[in-house]
């Protein structure tokens, strides 16, 4: 019965259809146009070709904004940046949340809600003070300039996600591995590092593509050429290359091609993650 | 045993990384900014304590260019919650529902969200550009030659051309949120639904929309949260122009503090933008009260 209703073909489900695809296209739509002209010359660009596919399929595009336009050297900062933001919030955002729900100690409860209400705090409250702060630190045009923020920016979701992780392990595994004589860093380590694995991903991917996406405090913090992440610079990029489409294009599908990739290798792994960091928050 | 979870050493290494950074990074700031917000100063020397002047200046100076910031946001805002939310339920009403090609469907619509603002600002800009944006290029080819505007140009077209890239980016969001919670509803109340002959679109409007108001809470929030301290869009897409007409509060403070050296005047901004999002989501929450608690 369950079957038959849904293989039927009714007019109704004909008209879904069409309205899905529609929204499909328009999702997909402008992807494809930024990667068409990416590869395509400026005669094909502004008017011989608009909107179809390529005729003569301009690769040396990409090697004009990797070389030429310092996008290889944007991504390379950006791999860095986030790849070293997202490993410090995990090492201290699992510690801090096993400290906070397992361990017992004066005051736990006031400092999770302290971290609690770091979700509510918008990135423009610190912009300035961080900007002195660092400046007179001398830490502006560094890589920690961009890491230090965006990691503690990053600890109220990744604690919250973790916490909850932790309070669903059962204590038994951790009591018998106490008495088994290991220290509490090695219980932590060996025994609930591998047992968070699903939380690990879930932080992981939610920091790595916030950060990656990440433009004010890009923008500011940084002003070297040689240390710019790939949202700041491409942003620099725009006046120089205002009529070199395809150099441009191909920088902006550069900036785009990691995470996608992340996202159609495991995309069911990304819409959880992005489904958790929401509600956490 | 407790003696190993007390162990006060372990919490301290444990907490106490995160712990500082944590404060000295987000938490401490916000009372700076508070601070320098009192302050005339223009990050050279020493700032002047002037107590309220610049919120003074920022609410009640007669050519502020602060409250038509403000205005846009919410007007943002309000797009974001009577445009975006309402297709993005349907969206997920329609996915949940179970159709051909729901996970297609679903992996498509959540592309946008993955992806960089400043990629979609300059990808949106190139398609209004005025000769070879695709915009008007379509509207070229079927004949519509005297729609063709200069869309980021136009002070009367500007506000709806900025919205349209945001609700492209955060439609499949919102949808997923809800996609997820409509899943999570048990199929039995469906059954029973059907047993007592409901149609699709009553047991929507009925079962499905009551049973996710916690979720349609959180997108809420998200959605008028996020307008209200938007930056990145509108700062790649037209940085506030043309004359100011998609200024927002976010990048009237950016220009502020970086352009015109305003430190003061740009953190009263800053703490304005933050106060106002504490306020918003506390209210949320009291106008729409968790059911189960």
């Amino acid at each position: 019965m369950e079957n038959k209703t849904a293989k039927k073909i009714t007019p109704s489900k004909i008209i879904i259809q069409i309205i899905l695809l529609i929204w499909a296209v328009i999702n997909l739509f402008p992807i494809y146009w930024l990667a068409s002209f990416s590869l395509k010359n400026n005669t094909e660009i502004f008017g011989e070709n608009i909107i179809g596919l390529p005729r003569h399929w301009i690769f040396s595009n990409y090697k004009a904004a990797l070389v030429g336009g310092k996008v290889g050297l944007y991504l390379m900062n950006s791999l860095l940046v986030t790849g070293i933001t997202v490993a410090l919030t995990l090492v201290f955002g699992i510690t801090a949340a096993y400290a906070l729900t397992r361990m017992k100690w004066k005051g736990q409860k006031a400092i999770m809600l302290l971290f609690l209400t770091g979700l509510m705090i918008p990135i423009h409250s610190a912009l300035l003070p961080l900007f002195i702060s660092m400046s007179k630190l001398s830490l502006l045009n560094t890589y920690l300039a961009l890491i230090i923020p965006y990691t503690a920016f990053g600890f109220p979701m990744a604690i919250m996600i973790i916490s909850g992780f932790i309070t669903s392990i059962p204590k038994e595994l951790e009591e018998s591995a106490c008495i088994d004589g290991a220290s509490i860093y090695r219980t932590v380590y060996s025994i609930i590092v591998p047992m968070l694995l699903p939380a690990i991903t879930t932080v992981a991917i939610f920091t790595f593509i916030q950060y990656w996406n990440e433009l004010l405090f890009a923008q500011v913090f940084i002003n070297s050429e040689n240390l710019k992440t790939l949202t700041a610079g491409i942003q620099a990029m725009y006046g120089q290359y205002q009529t070199d489409w395809g150099s441009i294009g191909a920088a902006l599908m550069i900036a785009t091609l990691p995470t996608l990739a992340i996202y159609l290798c495991m995309s069911g792994q990304v819409q959880k993650s992005f489904i958790v960091g929401a509600v956490k928050g | 045993m407790d003696k190993i979870f007390s162990n006060k050493k372990a919490v301290c290494v444990f907490i106490l990384p995160a712990l500082i950074l944590f404060i000295a990074i987000v938490f401490i700031p916000v009372f700076m900014s508070g601070y320098y917000s009192l302050l005339d100063w223009d990050g050279i020397g020493k700032g002047k304590f002037i107590g309220l002047q610049n919120y003074k200046e920022l609410f009640f100076s007669k050519n502020s260019s602060f409250w038509p910031a403000a205005r846009n946001s919410f007007l943002y805002a309000a797009v974001s919650i009577f445009i975006q939310l309402p297709i993005s339920l349907l969206l997920a009403l329609v996915l949940a529902n179970g159709v051909k090609f729901e996970g297609f469907y679903r992996c498509v619509f959540f592309i946008p969200v993955i992806i960089s603002s400043v990629v979609i600002g300059q990808l949106w800009m190139k398609i209004y550009n005025t000769d070879y944006g695709l915009l008007n290029t379509i509207l070229r080819k079927m004949g519509l030659d005297n729609c063709c505007r200069m869309w980021l140009g136009d002070k009367n077209t500007v506000l709806g051309a900025t919205f349209v890239p945001m609700l492209w980016q955060y439609t499949g969001y919102h949808m997923l949120l809800m996609y997820g919670a409509i899943k999570g509803i048990s199929p039995e109340i469906y059954e029973a639904a059907k047993i007592d002959g409901s149609g699709s679109v009553k047991t929507a409007f009925k079962i499905t929309i009551p049973l996710i108001r916690p979720m349609l809470r959180v997108c809420l929030t998200f959605s008028l949260i996020g307008s209200l301290k938007i930056f990145d869009l509108v700062y790649v897409l037209t940085n506030g122009g043309p004359a100011g007409a998609s200024e927002v509060p976010a990048t009237l403070m950016y220009k502020t503090i970086f352009l015109r050296n305003r430190y003061g005047l740009g953190s009263a901004m800053a703490v304005f933008i933050v106060i106002e999002c504490l306020l918003f989501t506390v209210a949320i929450q009291k106008i729409f009260p968790k059911d189960d608690e």
